[in-house]
Order: structure tokens, then C-alpha cells, then sequence
């Protein structure tokens, strides 16, 4: 176990975030099962006073989320100092089986608490909770969430032992301690290459066709939250070569590193935000079953359409420029 | 456009009349930013100060030998034979090996221990001695004065000092005493051919696990320590004495949630009118967490700028005198030295969810209690 502030900070903003989820589940629960917008009995009245409480709770989560996620990464890659073969966050994450998991599980819960803001200012706007439903059964999925991303984020730090010297370090070198593997494997940079223009450019045809015509919201929103995934796997397959001139390191996070001019902010800003909103975007029009929400979104969708669509842009052709000015040649003539 | 605009302009409209209210309950809203400031300012120094200590340590071992391979006698760390050093000049990959000779003499005159050494080059003259800077000042001595130590055997050896080391390098050279290599075998009696331990340089990092484990193959007594070894335990052990410290702090921490949940949920009957009042003439629920919310923004604002940057000042301008004795370590004769500011983002993330997070979560129930009051509840 590594004692260590930035963990003790971290626990507490997983424990926080936690307790403050678990009325809102209970909250939730009461909601689908009484929620009754035509009867003016107390229950009711009641429920309408909480749902305030609850989006607060909910923006905070993912203040906590916006706060924790950066703060993972960087306090997994300056542990790698202290974990023997780790080089970096990728080092100190494989160095026991729980490191991905925790990572993945908390970008997670930040899309799934961004979505969640986003649908209730939908919700918000209608005069007649259209989502209330969608909203709340997805806060029932948020709080499971939070306890395993807080779970595993423990048993992760809880295995994590660095290796300090013992007073005998002969042993540090005979019994097998074994170096951890510091590098990804990437996919194949070609077929990467193409996927990742390929569904950033169906993600803004879609974004066209929509504020064209009015159509295909839940498609635009399913391929922008698609890109996220897709990108990833772009750099690590190929961005993050170019960004390092380098054949073999398949790094995502060095990219946040000084030496390369922390040009991973300005990859991963816009394609967060980018997913983010797309997520939002298809969970509130595939629920769009009433006109009062169909109004809603039909003025309040096309702003935030745009940005998406800017955010996707600008990783693209961020993508595009470091692909074109890097010293390395990756695939050949 | 117009709706973003509309937004700014009520937010702005919602922060002017936030600050008005707040400046209104001048003293009370001063008092729990006392308390919010103090919190911040605790855990920023510490984490301020090991990170420095941290940096400073890195700073230090980058000029360390690669590999120091010490003697181990039944566990205990004892002089190395020259021998042992010849037979490493065979192991391939090593580019210079060196016997080095250092130790400790604690001075009865200023109850505290300085580190003797015979430096690389031994460009000491011999009855000569270079001190660090601590070091002079402790004893009061300048250059051509005598410092006179006592021996193994029991008589006196004059040293003439010859030169005071720069103040700059004074974490690491406080308490050094620079004297020539006869003169240190015959104040601590170690015979010709034996030496404290043994550096050894290794061009190519990659190959210095391979090397140490050759060195421990070929001197089974031995004990090679990298200087990774010592980059990481220094690192993990800044690591652990600041939470450590940290640690005890939370228990403030939950008095400080407490003391806002307080604060937050005590509304005065002033306040409650007011609430009343706004949700009379219009004011939504909404508004009114808003307006709570930019309170608290603007308290957990002006608490982390001015906590961090006392912080900041008690650190590097004052070095600590606060935290010192607990995470330096034990030692007399301590540097006076100023630390380097060592700040990054990582540190103000976790300060910001150490201290603004249980602030915001603590006020969250109150604030919205407050905001959905009806107004006939309170006007009645």
C-alpha cells in the first residue's frame, strides 16, 4: 500500500462523491416507482422539491470526476519513480491487474455524469419532466458505478508496493522481481488511421445532416460518443509514435508530459467534450417519445450539435498536423 | 448567441447581488474564511514542502555514484578490503570503480555530528580541512582557524582549515568536514587498503541491474545499492512522512465539513427572510442554489488563493519553520537553506479535492434546503 496525499485525496473525492449518490439512488428509486406529474398529493410535491438536490449531487459528482480523472494520471506517473521497470502511467497501471480497470471505470462515470447534466437541462426546459424516467434509471446505474470505480480504484493502490531498499537488496534482483510491461500494444496504424477519419467524418455528416434537415440526432450522438473510443485507439496506435518519433512507444499519457508541449490537453479537451455531448445528445433524443421534448431539443440541440462537431474537428485536424509534421515515417510509400 | 449572453448577464446579475449579501454578513462570512483559509494553508505546506524536499533529494542524487557496493558482516555494514575493489574492475559494463572513505564524528562542543570525507580527488592537504557552511557557523571558525578533534587513540588531531564550502550546495554539504585521506586513517584508525564502501560508475543505465547482480555474484559479503534504489525510497519515504502528517489533518478536515455544514444550514432569520422575500417577487429555486452556490464558489475562491499562497510563502520564503522538525529528519546540525519552488498541477488537484470538495459536499443539503423554503413558510 502506498500511503501517499494525492491517494488520500483521491479516496476521499470517490468517498464524497459516494455518499452523496446513495440518497440520490434512493431518491431515484422513489421517483420510478410514485412519480406522478398529474396528482398533487405531498409525495409528489415532495419528489418535484428534491430534483434540484439531486442534479446538484450530480454536478458535483462530476466536478469530482473532472478534478479526479487528471489527477489518476498524474499521480500514477509520478509513482512510476518508485515502481522498478515502470517508465511512466502506463507502468504503474499495469503493475498489478486492477490499474486499467480503475482508469476506464472513471472516464466512465465522468461521460456518464456529463450526460446525465446534459439531459436534465433538457429535462429542464420542457415544461413536463419528459426524462424524468430515463434520468433517474440512469442514476441507478451511476451509483453502481461510482462503488466499483471507487472499489477498484482502492484495491489498484491497496497492491501498488513500491520498491524501496530492503535491508537486503540482493533480493530486489535474484527473487524474480520481475520488471512490469511498460508498453501497449497497439493496433496495426493504417486501419486506425482509417477508422478514426472515417467515423469522425460520418460523426459530422451527421452533424451536417441534422442541422440540415432535422433528422438523425440519435445517429450523430452514437458516432460522436463512438469517436471517443476509436480515438483512443488512434493514438495509441499511431498519434502518440508521431507525437514521440519513436516505433514503440504506444504511450497516451506521456502526451501530457512538458517535453511534448502537453499536446495531449489539447487532444483530449475537445474529444472529451466532443464525447460527452454526443453521449448526452443520443440518450436525451432516444428518449424524445413527447413533443415537449422533441420542441426542446429541436432549439436547444443544434448549438450544442456544432460544438460537438468543432470538438471532433479539432482533433481531427490536430491528428492530421502532427501526422504531417513528425520526423517519423510510419507507414511506407 | 443572445441565449448565452442572457445566461452571462443572469449569472453576473446573480454574482453582484451574492457579493452584496455576503459583505452584508461581513463578520460571519470572515470568520468561516478564517478557518477555511487556515485548512488550506496546513495541507498546502505540507504537500508544498515534501514535494520541494522531494525535488531537492533528486537534485542531490543526480551526482551520485550509479552503484555503491557496501560490505555486509552479519548484517551490519562494515570496510570493504581493496581487494573486493579489483576484483569489480573485471566486471564488464563498469567504467571507473573507486574506495571511498567517509564517516561521522560527533563534536561533544556543538553536540552534533559531522560527515568526514575524503573527497574524490584528495586535493586536501594534509593536516588541512575544507568545512561546510553550517559546520563554521556552529563552531564559529573561518579560514586559518584550528578545529581540534579527538582520535581513536585519544589524542588530538589539529585540522587548519583551509576553505568554507559555497552556500550554495548547503543541503548537502552543511556538515561536511573535507580532510586528506592519511589524516582520515589515522583519526578513526582504519588501516591502508580498507575502505567505507565502494562507487562505481556505469556509462549505460540499462546495464546496471545486470552489474549489480554480477557484484553480487562475485562478492557474495557485498550489498550493491543503485542509485534508483535511492531515488525511489527517498521518494516514497518524502511520500509517506507526508501523509502521514497529513493524516491527523483529517480529522480537522471533518471538523472543518462540520463547522460549514453548520454555518450553512444555521440560517438566520434574516436570511430565511430574505430567501422568503426573493421567491415573492419571483426568484426560482434555481436561482436561489444559484446564488447559494456562487457563495460558496467565491468563499472556496479567495480560502484556496489566500491558503495557497501563504502556504507558498511559509515554505519558500520562511522554509518551513512550522514542518521541519517532522520532515527533515533528526539531524543537529540542519542547512538553513531556502527550497526551490517545486509546484505542479497534481499538488493544487489534490489540494483542491483535500479542501474545496468536503466544503461543497458539506453545504450541499443545507444550501438546498434553504432554496426550496416557500416563502409563506418564513413571511408568515
Amino acid at each position: 500500500m502506498m500511503v501517499q496525499t494525492p491517494i488520500l485525496a483521491l479516496f476521499m473525492a470517490d468517498l464524497l462523491g459516494l455518499l452523496l449518490l446513495i440518497p440520490a439512488g434512493l431518491f431515484a428509486l422513489q421517483v420510478l416507482r410514485h412519480w406522478d406529474p398529474s396528482s398533487g398529493r405531498a409525495q409528489q410535491l415532495r419528489l418535484e422539491k428534491r430534483t434540484p438536490l439531486v442534479a446538484a449531487i450530480l454536478g458535483l459528482v462530476l466536478l469530482t470526476q473532472i478534478l479526479a480523472l487528471p489527477l489518476f494520471v498524474h499521480t500514477v506517473d509520478r509513482m512510476a519513480l518508485q515502481i522498478v521497470g515502470a517508465m511512466c502511467a502506463v507502468g504503474t497501471l499495469n503493475a498489478n491487474f486492477w490499474g486499467l480497470p480503475a482508469l476506464l471505470l472513471r472516464i466512465g462515470l465522468f461521460f456518464l455524469a456529463a450526460a446525465w447534466l446534459l439531459m436534465h437541462r433538457m429535462d429542464k426546459l420542457a415544461p413536463d419532466y419528459p426524462l424524468i424516467r430515463a434520468k433517474y434509471g440512469l442514476v441507478l446505474l451511476i451509483l453502481p458505478l461510482a462503488a466499483v470505480t471507487a472499489g477498484v480504484q482502492l484495491a489498484f493502490f491497496l497492491q501498488l508496493d513500491p520498491d524501496v531498499i530492503t535491508s537486503c537488496c540482493g533480493s530486489l534482483f535474484s527473487q524474480g522481481s520481475e520488471s512490469v510491461a511498460a508498453h501497449m500494444a497497439g493496433l496495426p496504424a493504417l486501419p486506425t488511421m482509417f477508422a478514426l477519419y472515417g467515423t469522425i467524418g460520418l460523426a459530422l455528416a451527421a452533424a451536417g445532416v441534422y442541422l440540415r434537415w432535422r433528422r438523425a440526432l440519435v445517429p450523430f450522438g452514437i458516432l460522436a460518443t463512438l469517436s471517443f473510443p476509436v480515438a483512443i485507439a488512434a493514438i495509441v496506435a499511431f498519434l502518440s509514435l508521431y507525437v514521440y518519433e519513436h516505433p514503440l512507444h504506444h504511450c497516451p499519457f506521456c502526451l501530457l508530459q512538458p517535453d511534448y508541449g502537453r499536446i495531449g490537453y489539447a487532444l483530449y479537451l475537445p474529444l472529451f467534450g466532443a464525447t460527452a455531448i454526443g453521449l448526452g445528445l443520443a440518450l436525451s433524443a432516444a428518449f424524445a417519445r413527447r413533443q415537449s421534448l422533441r420542441d426542446v431539443l429541436a432549439a436547444a440541440a443544434p448549438p450544442l450539435v456544432i460544438t460537438a462537431a468543432a470538438g471532433l474537428t479539432l482533433f481531427a485536424a490536430l491528428a492530421a498536423w502532427i501526422t504531417s509534421q513528425s520526423n517519423l515515417i510510419l507507414i511506407g510509400y | 448567441m443572445t441565449e448565452l449572453r442572457r445566461t452571462l448577464a443572469r449569472q453576473r446579475y446573480l454574482l453582484d447581488y451574492t457579493v452584496a449579501s455576503m459583505s452584508r454578513r461581513r463578520t460571519r462570512n470572515l470568520g468561516l474564511l478564517l478557518v477555511y483559509v487556515g485548512m488550506v494553508f496546513l495541507l498546502a505546506s505540507v504537500l508544498f514542502y515534501s514535494s520541494a524536499l522531494k525535488h531537492e533529494a533528486g537534485l542531490l542524487l543526480a551526482e551520485a555514484p550509479d552503484i555503491v557496493v557496501q560490505r555486509m558482516v552479519a548484517g551490519r555494514h562494515a570496510l570493504i578490503p581493496a581487494q573486493h575493489a579489483e576484483s569489480l574492475r573485471g566486471i564488464r559494463g563498469v567504467r571507473v570503480v573507486e574506495g571511498r572513505l567517509w564517516g561521522y564524528h560527533y563534536d561533544p562542543a556543538v553536540r552534533a555530528n559531522y560527515t568526514l570525507l575524503v573527497p574524490p580527488a584528495d586535493d586536501v592537504e594534509p593536516g588541512t580541512a575544507v568545512i561546510g557552511p553550517a559546520l563554521a557557523r556552529a563552531r564559529g571558525a573561518g579560514i586559518g582557524d584550528v578545529l581540534s578533534f579527538r582520535g581513536q587513540d585519544g589524542t588530538l588531531h589539529p585540522f587548519r582549515i583551509a576553505a568554507i564550502l559555497p552556500q550554495e550546495s548547503a543541503l548537502a554539504s552543511a556538515d561536511l568536514f573535507l580532510v586528506a585521506e592519511s589524516d582520515f586513517r589515522a583519526l578513526f584508525g582504519i588501516p591502508e587498503g580498507q575502505y567505507t564502501d565502494i562507487a562505481l560508475q556505469i556509462p549505460n543505465p540499462r546495464e546496471e541491474r545486470t552489474v549489480a547482480e554480477k557484484v553480487l555474484e562475485a562478492l557474495p559479503d557485498s550489498r550493491p545499492i543503485l542509485r534508483a534504489e535511492m531515488l525511489r525510497t527517498y521518494d516514497a519515504v518524502f511520500d509517506w512522512r507526508s501523509a502521514l502528517v497529513l493524516l491527523p489533518l483529517s480529522g480537522a478536515l471533518l471538523a472543518f465539513a462540520i463547522l460549514a455544514w453548520e454555518k450553512a444550514s444555521g440560517l438566520s432569520a434574516d436570511e430565511r427572510r430574505e430567501i422568503g422575500i426573493l421567491k415573492a417577487v419571483g426568484w426560482e429555486t434555481g436561482d436561489i442554489l444559484s446564488m447559494k452556490f456562487w457563495e460558496g464558489g467565491l468563499l472556496s475562491l479567495l480560502a484556496f488563493l489566500f491558503g495557497t499562497a501563504a502556504a507558498y510563502w511559509h515554505v519558500f520564503g520562511l522554509s518551513a519553520p512550522l514542518l521541519a522538525p517532522v520532515m527533515q529528519g533528526w539531524s543537529v546540525l540542519y542547512p538553513d537553506f531556502r527550497l526551490t519552488p517545486a509546484i505542479d498541477a497534481t499538488q493544487l488537484l489534490a489540494l483542491f479535492c483535500l479542501t474545496v470538495l468536503p466544503y461543497l459536499a458539506a453545504t450541499l443539503v443545507p444550501v438546498w434546503r434553504a432554496a426550496v423554503t416557500d416563502p409563506d413558510e418564513v413571511m408568515r
